[in-house]
């Protein structure tokens, strides 16, 4: 289904992350006339055109949406995965491990066990959304978020874990820090993660 | 070169902003009042996408350092509306409150020239992405003149009513059938906490016909947002590119000017009809 947003938006509803991908790269690589915005989400693709034909577009996005939904086992996330080395010496990695029931050292490696997916971006510039965190280290986020979190800090909260761009207020749960730098406004793109990118996370010496 | 004496309560760089990083999380920020920056634009001869500065509610003082053509536009000033002005080298530009409207643009021949940041020279409040908001100090490099000023005079357009057209969705089946009759009925009234994010309104709860959370999705410049407490509130520049409450309906881009301007304590309307 398309959903009219203003007079210059549409919104796609894909139902999930991985369709949302893989609309999200085709409608990159074909850009349709006038697109200005293509924002993916975890059930939708928005597409903003200001001046564009409405309808014209409205069909296209429709075309691309069946056909993309239609290549079934084309896994969303292709190219290289991104390695993120993380020192785990984070303020809340002791109380994860007791919320979760589990041994520091198996918080690092579940965290580190598995190939994660850029979902989306929002919250901040360059503030990822991580997918596919392994359930055990699923947990709220701080009932009192901190009012400075320092940027380079790796984190989790709810089904997500994120690297923070920049220094900013936050209620995620940290569980270490990276010296790589996800956000450069003099980089092109400003942006390390994008959306359907795979990303890993590897430990390593203070 | 523009050295401020004084910014009045608020007041930032803006161009036309930084469209096409949505994806990477980067609000298009830009003048909240995008028509009244390109007339002030064009007032002084300039592109109408160069930098200008946005003044909220007026009340600010600036020192001219070079001599440089000059022009206001958006909320009225007791200052001349409209016409391109000299202001002479060591002049000072003392700015009054607006009798109405909230946001007036000062455009300076060759633009407001400050480095920019992801092409844009835009302060976005959200994020925190370009220079920061004026301080009394804060000195402002100018660009050099580009073209001719061909313009001599607008007269300041007619007040316009405060009436927003809403085109429905795409969450409006969130909502009780009911809640768009609610929306626009009486009218909402423009909240203190309003900004450049977004203009918040105190009215007629609008009521959800379905609980639950929904999957955070791409947002709009006016989007009409509506969070748990159903009130609702009007995006603007500096709206966040995504957003998880839903949309029950957008500002038609005609009237974003109109959004842009309201005041705390303003009454608005809403209207899903077409005509003026």
């Amino acid at each position: 289904m398309i959903r009219p947003v203003g007079e210059h938006g549409l919104l796609a509803e894909t139902g999930s992350l991985e369709l949302s991908h893989r609309v999200h790269a085709a409608l990159r690589a074909e850009r349709p006339e006038g697109v200005v915005e293509i924002v993916p989400g975890p059930e939708t693709v928005l597409v903003v055109a200001p001046g564009a034909d409405q309808g014209r577009l409205r069909a296209r996005l429709e075309a691309v949406v069946d056909r993309e939904r239609g290549r079934t086992g084309a896994g969303a996330a292709e190219g290289p995965v991104v390695t993120i080395p993380v020192v785990y010496d984070g303020a809340d990695l002791d109380s994860v491990a007791a919320l979760a029931g589990i041994p520091v050292a198996e918080v690092i490696s579940r965290h580190c066990g598995r190939e994660l997916v850029v979902g989306w971006l929002g919250f901040a510039p360059g503030f990822a959304y991580l997918t596919g965190l392994d359930p055990v280290l699923e947990m709220p986020r701080l009932d009192t978020p901190r009012t400075s979190v320092p940027a380079g800090s790796v984190a989790v909260a709810g089904p997500y874990s994120a690297v923070y761009p920049g220094p900013s207020p936050g209620g995620w749960r940290l569980l270490g820090r990276t010296s790589v730098q996800v956000w450069d406004v003099a980089a092109d793109p400003p942006s390390l993660f994008r959306p359907g990118m795979r990303v890993r996370f590897e430990p390593v010496a203070a | 070169m523009i050295e401020v004496l004084a910014p009045g309560p608020y007041a930032t760089v803006q161009d036309l902003g930084r469209p096409g990083y949505a994806h990477l999380g980067v609000p298009r920020s830009g003048a909240a009042d995008v028509g009244s920056l390109k007339l002030a634009n064009r007032l002084v001869g300039n592109p109408e996408g160069l930098a200008g500065i946005e003044l909220t509610f007026g009340m600010a003082r600036f020192r001219f350092r070079d001599g440089a053509w000059a022009a206001l536009a958006g909320a009225p000033l007791e200052a001349e509306m409209g016409v391109p002005f000299w202001v002479p080298a060591g002049g000072e530009l003392r700015l009054g409150a607006p009798a109405r409207g909230m946001r007036t643009y000062l455009a300076v021949r060759g633009g407001i020239a400050v480095e920019p940041v992801l092409g844009s020279r835009s302060t976005d409040s959200l994020s925190g992405l370009g220079p920061e908001p004026l301080r009394a100090g804060t000195l402002l490099p100018v660009g050099p003149p580009l073209g001719g000023i061909h313009a001599d005079l607008a007269p300041p357009p007619a007040p316009r009513p405060p009436v927003l057209r809403v085109l429905p969705g795409p969450r409006a089946d969130w909502f009780v059938p009911e809640a768009l009759d609610v929306l626009c009925g009486r009218p909402y009234e423009v909240s203190q906490d309003s900004n450049r994010v977004g203009v918040r309104l105190r009215g007629p709860e609008l009521a959800r016909a379905r609980n639950g959370e929904l999957p955070s999705e791409g947002m709009v410049v006016g989007a009409v947002q509506v969070p748990p407490s159903g009130q609702p509130i009007v995006f603007l520049a500096d709206h966040p590119p995504t957003g998880g409450y839903p949309v029950i309906g957008v500002v038609r881009a005609a009237d974003l000017p109109v959004a842009a301007q309201l005041r705390p304590g303003d009454q608005v309307r809403f209207t899903t009809r077409r005509g003026p």
